[in-house]
């Protein structure tokens, strides 16, 4: 008992943060002495300030306040300039996530005088004028012609933008290179100009006439690259090793991509699909170029014009009517709430590393494995015993 | 302990390992599946290379009529004759710079801050916002800028504006100082359009930067902390020389996407045909944004003209953005991406 060592208090473990808890107070004291100095500036001395004026002057006295307060702390200009470069940095942070913010709130709040009405989502506006209230007519037409394109560009995308993606992928070469460095340039290619491209082929050259699957195409040229690069980026990821692995087991090379790179890479590739059908939704140029402009339903992506949302919302708010402005916020609202369903679709289904499984997907494959398992025991039971199966 | 500890690998994530390159001769099947993905790849340059076809094709009555004119004239008249991208061009890229100009510190403060100081459990959704920002319609912009920002801009214009004496913040015959002055004189300028512009370009520049900053080799990053730097000091002298080719490359990248954006420019703007550099003063234009205003009630000739138009647009912006691509690829962190 003697021998035991005196009791050590267990030993703190010391914070290496280089933030102290004075920090803070230093922060809100700053934030409070600006705030108070602005306010005065602002009613006793500068002559007449507009509230996004007294922001701008509440915020460089906050970084000069902060400045000297630091200084006053920690002296060195090393700690000042860092303390005032994560300031700016978070708040230029938090300036773009409330510009994110007021867009996608404001065209909600301006949407929810047109949003309500039932009758907005199941009718089009064959009946409905200008002048008309928000009961009489709605958007239908917009929403079946953006599906109707969705539809025809998402045949037409997915298969060609998995096939570029992995020629890009499994070749290698200059052309490979030079259709890699092309993609890169066309995903900046102006959404108007492939409005114009369909326009002069289809239209002017070929003779169709302006039609959703005019519209569908020139959306169709917008978004490949974006698919293109997208899957490109994450086929990239599939690790090499699973692809010599199945071609060393004698798999031929497309049922190496089919049954083992592409199904590794799947909720990325998932992920890249839903990313690029929300660009080509909100594409507007391409469309008011190439679909024509009506105000009734036509499910017929073949002749006719064909309205969707996006070129519904443009159309519309260009009319001095109110009524017409607040459905072109519904509009724009709707479209919206898709962009916005289809990024959760892609938060959930999506953002998997290659061959990382959710634990659904991983039970499934370990039920799969089973069966395998008793599959091939089965099959080779008759075999080990001969006589025994097929003698019949 | 005996044994000397081993330096943790450093450096960025080392890429995938790659395939080898299959060298036996397809055979079959493989044959035409090899075909199928040459189709596709060749589909893009055909695409691409169809695209400037078509536009000289249409675009070329037009040309052929006004020949060098073309280039020199400020006016957009084709029905009498007297049309060219003299003023077209520079509006357009005026409004494009200046909007980069906006976008890119706002760019880099979000990078800096989702590859340095965010939190590593917010860093995934703070992508996802990113990539939604870059995802909101056009139309949606527009929207937002014609019915809300336009007004709210005014007072910083009109702040603007008293610095008459730098020549791009004047507007001649407008006295910021008269209490009478109507706001319209500030509306649909090259600044309105280029803010709601900034807003839709910085997701595109903001998320290159991201990923060559996030690319700077850890054992960098500690070596500068060890030498005792800031995080700032880290950032300046490690993060920032890295992903300096990336923050010039989605510069560029941005610059083109400024310079092809049409719905939010046409919403917002109301067009001039002479060079004008003012940019608080009301009236701008771009090419894409006259594309789409003239396209519908166009002549057959003024239909050409607007093709030739959108021919030199579509030089422009190859011309930006296969600049944009030789810089990254020049670069330290492009190589590593590259790979």
């Amino acid at each position: 008992m003697t021998t035991t060592s005196p009791p050590r208090a267990a030993e703190v473990r010391r914070s290496t943060s280089p933030r102290g808890p004075s920090d803070a107070i230093v922060l809100a004291g700053a934030g409070a002495a600006a705030l108070s100095l602005a306010a005065l500036l602002a009613t006793r001395v500068i002559p007449s300030v507009d509230p996004g004026g007294f922001v701008v002057i509440a915020y460089v006295l906050f970084l000069v306040l902060y400045g000297v307060l630091v200084s006053l702390e920690d002296d060195g200009r090393t700690v000042v300039r860092d303390r005032l470069a994560s300031v700016v940095v978070h708040s230029l942070a938090v300036l773009a996530l409330l510009a994110l913010l007021d867009v996608v709130g404001y065209t909600f709040w301006r949407g929810r005088e047109a949003l309500p009405h039932l009758s907005f989502l199941t009718t089009d506006m064959q009946l409905a004028g200008p002048l008309d209230p928000l009961t009489v007519g709605g958007i239908l037409h917009g929403v079946a012609g953006t599906l109707i394109e969705i539809t025809i560009m998402l045949l037409i995308i997915v298969p060609l933008g998995l096939a570029g993606a992995v020629y890009l992928n499994e070749t290698s070469g200059a052309l490979a290179r030079f259709v890699r460095t092309v993609v890169e340039a066309m995903t900046a290619l102006p959404s108007i100009l492939a409005g114009l491209l369909i326009y002069g082929s289809l239209v002017l050259t070929l003779g169709f006439v302006k039609s959703g699957l005019a519209a569908a195409l020139a959306i169709s040229v917008n978004v490949l690259p974006i698919m293109i690069r997208a899957s490109d980026v994450v086929i990239r990821l599939v690790p090499g090793s699973l692809r010599e692995a199945s071609l060393a087991m004698g798999a031929s090379r497309w049922r190496t991509t089919w049954h083992v790179v592409l199904p590794t890479a799947r909720s990325g590739l998932t992920t890249a699909v839903l990313l690029a059908t929300a660009q080509g939704l909100g594409e507007t140029s391409p469309v008011l170029i190439t679909a024509g402009f009506g105000s009734g339903l036509n499910l017929n992506p073949l002749s006719g014009p064909m309205d969707s949302l996006p070129l519904i919302t443009f159309i519309f708010s260009h009319s001095p009517e109110p009524t017409m402005i607040a459905r072109a916020f519904g509009a724009g609202a709707v479209l919206m709430a898709l962009v916005l369903v289809l990024f959760g679709l892609a938060r959930v289904l999506g953002g998997r590393p290659a061959g990382e499984l959710s634990t659904r997907a991983q039970r499934t494959r370990t039920l799969q494995s089973r069966r395998d398992l008793a599959r091939f025991v089965d099959r080779d039971l008759p075999r080990r015993q001969p006589g025994a199966g097929h003698a019949t | 302990m005996t044994t000397v500890g081993t330096v943790p690998a450093s450096g960025p994530a080392d890429p995938p390992e790659s395939a080898r390159r299959v060298r036996s001769a397809a055979g079959g099947a493989d044959r035409v599946f090899q075909l199928a993905l040459l189709g596709a790849g060749l589909t893009v340059l055909l695409i691409m290379v169809a695209t400037g076809v078509f536009l000289l094709g249409q675009g070329y009555l037009a040309l052929a009529e006004d020949g060098l004119r073309f280039l020199t004239t400020q006016d957009w008249e084709p029905d009498t004759h007297h049309f060219g991208i003299a003023a077209l061009i520079p509006d357009t890229l005026l409004i494009a710079v200046v909007a980069v100009i906006f976008a890119v510190p706002l760019a880099t403060g979000v990078a800096l801050y989702i590859s340095e100081y965010a939190p590593r459990r917010l860093r995934r959704a703070l992508i996802n916002t990113l990539d939604l920002m870059a995802a909101v319609p056009g139309v949606v912009y527009g929207l937002w800028g014609f019915f809300y920002l336009q007004q709210k801009v005014i007072p910083l214009a009109r702040f603007l504006s008293h610095f008459g004496w730098l020549p791009f913040l004047a507007i001649p015959g407008v006295n910021p100082n008269d209490p009478l002055q109507t706001a319209t004189v500030y509306e649909s300028s090259t600044f309105i359009a280029a803010i709601a512009v900034a807003l839709m370009i910085m997701p595109i520049i903001s998320s290159l930067m991201r990923e060559s900053f996030a690319q700077a080799p850890a054992g960098e990053r500690e070596g500068a902390y060890a030498l005792g730097a800031t995080r700032w000091g880290m950032i300046r002298s490690v993060v920032l020389p890295f992903g300096w080719g990336g923050m010039i490359g989605g510069t560029m990248l941005g610059l083109g996407r400024a310079l092809g954006e049409t719905i939010v420019v046409y919403m917002l703007i109301s067009p001039v045909f002479r060079i004008q550099p003012e940019i608080l003063r009301s009236g701008a234009n771009s090419v894409a944004a006259l594309i789409a205003l003239q396209f519908e009630a166009a002549s057959p000739f003024g239909l050409s003209a607007l093709f030739a138009a959108g021919l030199a647009l579509y030089a422009l912006t190859l011309m930006v953005n296969f600049g944009a691509s030789a810089v990254i690829g020049r670069t330290r962190s492009g190589r590593l991406s590259e790979a």
